[in-house]
């Protein structure tokens, strides 16, 4: 018994402290080392966090690089796809158009009635500054749901701004580097959005749930949700304007309720940065 | 160049290759997750790690594997240390395996990988769920770790095929 005791503690110990060959640190040197590491991250050191911001630069534009070949893969795969399902997505478009032509018109004639409205009861609109970015990285990893995107601090992107896929909401800005930024999308796990549901005018918090679809949490129960309910910003918090769409309402057979994004987060080569400020109307 | 000299560059490269394939992979993640398909995800550099660090352990150094464990916490946007520890963690329990085995067999280095990758991906999950308040998705990680055990078999066998190939005459081998 004592003998296979101390066997363990052999092993154990040639594992960890021994350098084995042609290695330059033993393992628990490193091990250490990296303990030591996630405390700093953990208490914000601002070494680290310059260590980190480096280290950023250098990956992501590596990490875009080697990340080419497998784009491309995936680019084919999309691109066939899309080729088998042609005929079916020409007769969804035209009867899609039909109805789009019929709501501009109305949103037209909501949008001016909407601002006269607003002069009248003297309210404030949102002005906003776009930047336009490119999508290096798109990290679409079981765990984060985030994209590096190619602006960063040099070209004025701030923590917090939202990221646009068209005129959808698909995420924020929560990592600013010099050439380059990081949004976490609004699929992910930790992203929490204050939007309203309409119609009805519900407020509620859309939590990501790291696949594409996301989940309302904090409604009341009674709330009589329809399927294709249009899910909006609600500006709330001040971190986004209100009334950006972000996705409709999906009720699946065990009567989960559901939001399906407007945008595919797995396609998505370019985006918009915008930042949103309270402005007077003219 | 002579056709000795570029013969022994091509050897000197090969012997490299699971260093950079550790790198492409950490920076790439080359896990098949765009295929969308519910829970399938896998983890290559922990296949590699492990594999590597129980059959050659100098083809893949604990420093380099350090770094690679930076380079996947900042591109997969983790707070720093958090893979490197984990990988370390692989090299670790690889290490401790060589040592008590007499007679390598797959099978017995299958199972002891299961054992590892749940070791290790719960103090990963620990250290993100507790330490940094970071939310992940526990049936993803489980369909993540079920994957990566599956795998392991599938790349063992492959890169049993390259040792040979490579590293035939190596009594390490």
């Amino acid at each position: 018994m004592a003998t296979s005791r101390d066997d363990f503690v052999i092993a154990i110990r040639s594992a960890f402290l021994k350098k084995g060959n042609q290695q330059r640190f033993s393992l628990i040197a490193l091990i250490f080392f990296s303990i030591a590491l996630i405390a700093l991250s953990r208490f914000n050191f601002p070494a680290i966090n310059y260590l980190k911001i480096s280290l950023n630069e250098i990956i992501y534009r590596a990490s875009f690089v080697v990340s080419i070949p497998e784009q491309q893969i995936q680019n084919a795969s999309i691109a066939l796809n899309k080729h088998f399902k042609l005929y079916k997505d020409l007769e969804i478009t035209k009867k899609k158009i039909k109805q789009l032509e019929y709501e501009k018109y109305n949103s037209n004639y909501l949008t001016s009635e909407n601002e006269r409205l607003r002069k009248l009861i003297d309210e404030y609109i949102i002005q906003s500054d776009e930047l336009v970015a490119k999508v290096l990285l798109d990290k679409n990893s079981p765990f984060l749901r985030s994209i590096i995107v190619n602006k960063g601090s040099k070209d004025g992107v701030k923590l917090g701004m939202a990221v646009l896929d068209d005129q959808y909401l698909i995420g924020k800005i929560v990592e600013v580097n010099y050439s380059t930024s990081r949004a976490l999308l609004v699929s992910d796990l930790n992203s929490k959005i204050p939007i309203s549901v309409e119609p009805g005018n519900l407020l509620s918090i859309l939590s990501g749930t790291g696949k594409d679809f996301g989940k309302i949490q904090y409604t009341q129960q009674d709330f009589n949700f329809q399927e294709s309910d249009i899910v909006y910003t609600s500006g709330s918090g001040g971190i986004f304007k209100s009334g950006i769409p972000i996705g409709k309402i999906k009720i699946d057979t065990n009567k989960n309720i559901k939001v399906k994004f407007f945008s595919n987060l797995s396609q998505i080569t370019f985006v918009k940065l915008v930042s949103f400020e309270k402005g007077e109307i003219k | 160049m002579s056709i000795q000299v570029k013969k022994s560059l091509f050897k000197k490269l090969l012997t490299f290759v699971p260093l950079i394939l550790l790198f492409v992979s950490v920076m790439n993640e080359f896990d098949f997750n765009y295929l969308n398909y519910k829970y399938f995800s896998f983890n290559f550099p922990f296949i590699l790690i492990y594999y590597w660090s129980l059959k050659r352990s100098e083809s893949l150094g604990y420093g380099y594997i350090f770094v690679a464990g930076l380079f996947n916490d900042v591109t997969i946007g983790f707070p720093l240390g958090v893979s490197g520890l984990t990988y370390l963690l692989i090299c670790g329990f690889a290490a401790y395996l060589r040592n008590i085995t007499l007679r390598p067999n797959l099978i017995n280095d299958w199972m002891f990988f299961l054992f590892t990758i749940l070791f290790v991906t719960s103090i990963n999950y620990f250290l993100l769920i507790s330490i940094f308040s970071i939310e992940m998705n526990y049936y993803e990680l489980m369909g993540n770790i079920f994957f990566t055990f599956i795998f392991y078999y599938i790349f063992a066998y492959l890169f049993d095929i390259y040792l040979r190939l490579v590293f035939k005459g190596n009594k390490n081998v």
